[in-house]
């Protein structure tokens, strides 16, 4: 636990990555089986441990502090199980905390009921720093920056290997990995992969810079909508299918028409996953319906059915076809789609164009729903890992603004606590029943301002608040804050019947009497 | 006798004592005001007279200048002095150099100003002396239970052995200017770290007051006059604000960020600010030092100030005291 605690305790302040995978190789190289297995199952797809751990929590705090001070210390925090880690009773005396493979064979051993007890006792036995390793361990996602690639990286690097090398065979293996680090120390045979699909890093774009326009020749790019989905890529092999996000997380679960339509092929595709009704794109917020989900109901297949709109094909058949061109590439996937016909599937269209200024138009005389900006790809470009300068560029429409007023504040949590950083602002309608206006809220803003601007915020509030509520404040409605947002949706769950699509504060507008800002009809009149 | 709300009381001036006529650490110029200690939310410029102790002075008379003040009184560690209808001592407050706890008596009645205050061991100055009273002040800056500070030894080892590993990088440890400055290189010293330590040049003048004063440094210079060469592996302490800003890059590609300060307990914090090796050293009580002293001082009635006052309140109340946060304004809750 100790090295463990250690190495978690430095990652999660390191910011560099190799800082990073410098960290996590030392320590799978010198850790002993099988704590460094579990501690790469932690960092990875998680502990194979079932534990209420939110509510034995809850339930150990409770035996041991004042509700109070752990709701104060919690909100403080932003965290619960550092606030814990931080909260629990100190040890009489220092004994040496118990081995990673130890509190993990407890845990995997114990009856539900016994799990409680248990990690009090190991709570007991750990200072602070080994505390807060032990309850991210076990509390699923440790949140130290560290994705499961990198950790895999990691693994890789003992023995001078690619990632892409453990990647192949990883969901071949199960925790504690003893078969992996054995292979990668040289000790034994490569683990047999099987015949799982696996993830191939993604190729992402940069956004294209006003300095990009005078070194772009519009000759050498091909323009395709970017459309309001969620990048993903597809991998069929001999039945199996996988969708990974872009990061690589496994996410078919929860879209199994799209595992039964790819089931008799063998690719590897690289599309935008969608909701869409009788060939229109649903806004995102119907698609975030269906993200998260361990498993989907027939009502949820039915009312909003998932679609791929494929972009690119980087295997077919076993072949690596990444290194053609990106023209290549799509000949091969107009090629395939035609002679193969997946079901839930389309093709994201060429945009044709011979000058920017042309595409632009094109670009604000498209109707069509769900676009969100334009892709251009060098068309002699390769399909890379990552994110190459000079390949690929995203080009986004500029943001809708409205001016709100500013309603109420709160308290942010973790690193924000101390300040007002969580922000509501409403917009004009008339008051039923009468000739004045009131202000109804539409929205809530976290981002878009710098320390100074926060602090200044931060003064403004303290200085107006009528009323507290809890870490919420009150505000005199005089401030006006320029928002900037994605999209104005209709919406059943807010009072004013509209929701914005990321708001965020673009500029405080100090000089802008209230009065003037924007009127709730205003607002209506940008739904679409 | 009245009681002692009636003689002692917040305003918006700062907290007033009526009996004696004067305000302590007022945030607004007054006539008479009796300071705790040199941080710049307890002492501000521009008082007709001001009464602290002699290292106080001399702190406010480097940041503000000689002028500060219409006059400077020094107020003798522990020696009693009669003001108008009580009577006033400073007492060692163990916070940084020159802090005090103002301690007002009046008939039987016995009120203890703590100012800001810790029971850990500082080698830049004089420990916490405790003293029985039946109204304690106390600042209530880390007053969470998650509050507990490491020991300022351990810390410092910490960071030698962190210099030690990373030969090649240079060190960049962000500290308060007055008092977490000095502390932190008397640590340093005490750990066996000899190499000469480079300030950024807002911490060059209070540093050097404490050598002048007698605090052992050793060698400390400015940073502007190092080469490149000799940045290298070194020890180069700053301000907090200039740990990410424009200053920072002459410290090499990929310095090693430090931060000693309390608020390094949480990991939010630390990530905030970049920091890669964050020191969990504070100049203020901890959550158990906040409760053992008030327990301590035997106090029936404790008035909290700057800081977390609600938790405070609430776990004094729980113990079966009297307590209350006293709104003073102009104290920042989040500085050290
Ligand atoms: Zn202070
Ligand atoms: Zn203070």
């Amino acid at each position: 636990m100790r090295a463990f605690a250690e190495v978690l305790d430095c990652l999660s302040t390191t910011q560099s990555r190799t800082g990073k995978l410098a960290l996590l190789t030392d320590y799978l190289r010198s850790a002993p089986d099988p704590d460094r297995g579990w501690a790469l199952a932690a960092l990875t797809d998680g502990l194979p441990l079932r534990i209420g751990f939110r509510r034995i929590l809850s339930d150990l705090m409770a035996e041991r502090t004042d509700p109070v001070l752990f709701k104060l210390s919690r909100d403080f925090v932003g965290d619960t199980a550092e606030t814990v880690s931080l909260m629990w009773p100190a040890p009489e005396s220092i004994v040496e905390p118990p081995r990673l493979g130890e509190v993990v064979d407890w845990l995997l051993n114990a009856k539900p009921s016994e799990h409680a007890a248990i990690i009090a006792t190991i709570l007991d036995r750990c200072n602070v720093r080994e505390r807060w390793a032990f309850l991210k361990l076990i509390g699923g996602a440790p949140r130290v920056g560290v994705s499961a690639r990198l950790a895999k990286t990691a693994v890789a690097q003992i023995a001078g290997l690619d990632v892409s090398a453990v990647e192949e065979v990883w969901h071949a293996l199960k925790p504690p990995y003893a078969e992996l680090f054995s292979w990668v120390e040289g000790r034994s045979e490569r683990p047999d992969p099987g015949s799982v699909p696996v993830f191939r890093p993604m190729m992402l774009a940069h956004p294209v810079e006003d300095a990009d326009w005078p070194t772009l020749d519009p000759n050498e790019f091909a323009a395709e909508w970017k459309w309001d989905g969620i990048r993903v890529q597809v991998a069929a092999k001999a039945g199996d299918v996988r969708v990974y996000s872009r990061t690589g997380d496994d996410i078919s679960p929860a879209f199994p028409e799209i595992r039964s339509a790819f089931s008799h092929h063998d690719v590897v595709a690289d599309g935008e996953l969608l909701v869409v009704r009788q060939g229109t794109v649903a806004p995102f917020n119907d698609l975030q319906q269906r993200l998260n989900r361990k498993s989907v109901t027939g009502k949820m297949l039915r009312e909003h059915p998932a679609h791929l709109r494929l972009y690119d094909l980087l295997f077919t058949r076993g072949e690596d076809i990444r290194m053609l061109s990106f023209d290549d590439r799509r000949r091969r996937l107009e090629n395939w789609h035609a002679s193969e016909r997946p079901l839930l599937t389309d093709l994201s269209a060429l945009v044709e164009f011979d000058t920017f200024s042309e595409l632009e138009d094109l670009w604000r005389g498209a109707r069509e729903a769900g676009i969100e900006g334009l892709m251009l790809k060098r068309r002699a470009s390769p399909y890379l890992a990552g994110r190459p300068k000079g390949h690929w560029f995203k080009w986004k429409r500029a943001a809708l603004t409205l001016d709100c007023v500013l309603m109420y504040a709160q308290r942010g949590s973790g690193k924000r606590s101390s300040l007002y950083s969580d922000f509501t602002f409403g917009v004009w309608r008339p008051r039923e029943g009468s000739n004045e206006r009131e202000l109804v809220p539409v929205g809530k803003a976290y981002s878009g301002f710098t320390d100074a601007e926060l602090r200044d915020l931060d003064r403004f509030i303290r200085a107006n608040t009528t009323e507290t509520f809890g870490p919420v404040r009150a505000v005199v409605p005089k401030l006006v804050l320029e928002i900037a947002f994605d999209a104005v949706q209709p919406s059943s769950r807010h009072k004013s019947g509209v929701a914005m699509r990321f708001p965020r504060i673009h500029r405080i507008r100090w000089d802008k009497p209230a009065e003037e800002a924007d009127t709730l009809e205003a607002t209506m009149a940008l739904i679409g | 006798m009245r009681p002692i709300e009636h003689w002692l009381y917040p305003t918006p001036q700062g907290l007033y004592c009526e009996a004696g006529d004067f305000y302590i650490d007022p945030p607004r110029p007054v006539d008479r005001a009796l300071i705790t200690h040199g941080h710049s939310d307890h002492a501000r410029s521009g008082h007709a007279h001001v009464l602290a102790t002699p290292e106080t002075i001399a702190i406010m008379k480097v940041r503000y200048g000689a002028a500060c003040a219409g006059a400077f009184q020094s107020a003798h560690w522990g020696a009693q002095q009669k003001i108008g209808d009580v009577t006033v001592r400073f007492v060692p407050a163990g916070h940084i150099l020159g802090s005090a706890q103002i301690v007002i008596e009046r008939g039987d009645c016995r009120a203890v100003i703590s100012g800001d205050y810790k029971r850990a061991s500082d080698p830049t100055c004089r420990p916490f002396e405790l003293v029985t009273c039946d109204v304690f002040v106390t600042e209530a800056t880390f007053a969470l239970p998650v509050f507990r500070h490491e020991r300022g030894e351990d810390e410092a080892r910490r960071l030698v052995q962190s210099i030690a590993r990373n030969a090649e990088r240079t060190h960049l440890l962000g500290v308060y200017g007055l008092g977490k400055c000095q502390r932190m290189i008397a640590l340093l010293r005490q750990q066996g770290y000899h190499d000469p330590i480079w300030l950024h040049g807002a911490l060059v003048g209070l540093t050097a007051l404490f050598q002048d004063l007698g605090i052992e440094l050793g060698d400390c210079r400015p940073a502007s006059t190092a080469t490149d060469a000799e940045l290298k592996g070194a020890l180069v302490m700053c301000p907090p604000s200039a740990l990410l800003d424009r200053w920072s890059r002459r410290m090499g590609e990929d310095p090693v960020r430090v931060f000693a300060s309390g608020w390094m307990r949480v990991r939010g914090r630390a990530r905030q600010r970049g920091v890669e090796l964050p020191l969990v050293v504070s100049d203020h009580a901890d959550w158990p030092e906040l409760l053992n002293t008030i327990v301590e001082t035997g106090a029936e009635d404790v008035w909290v100030t700057h800081g977390r006052e609600d938790a405070l309140v609430h776990q004094l109340s729980l113990m079966g005291r009297r307590a209350r946060a006293l709104d003073l304004v102009g104290y920042e809750d989040d500085a050290e």
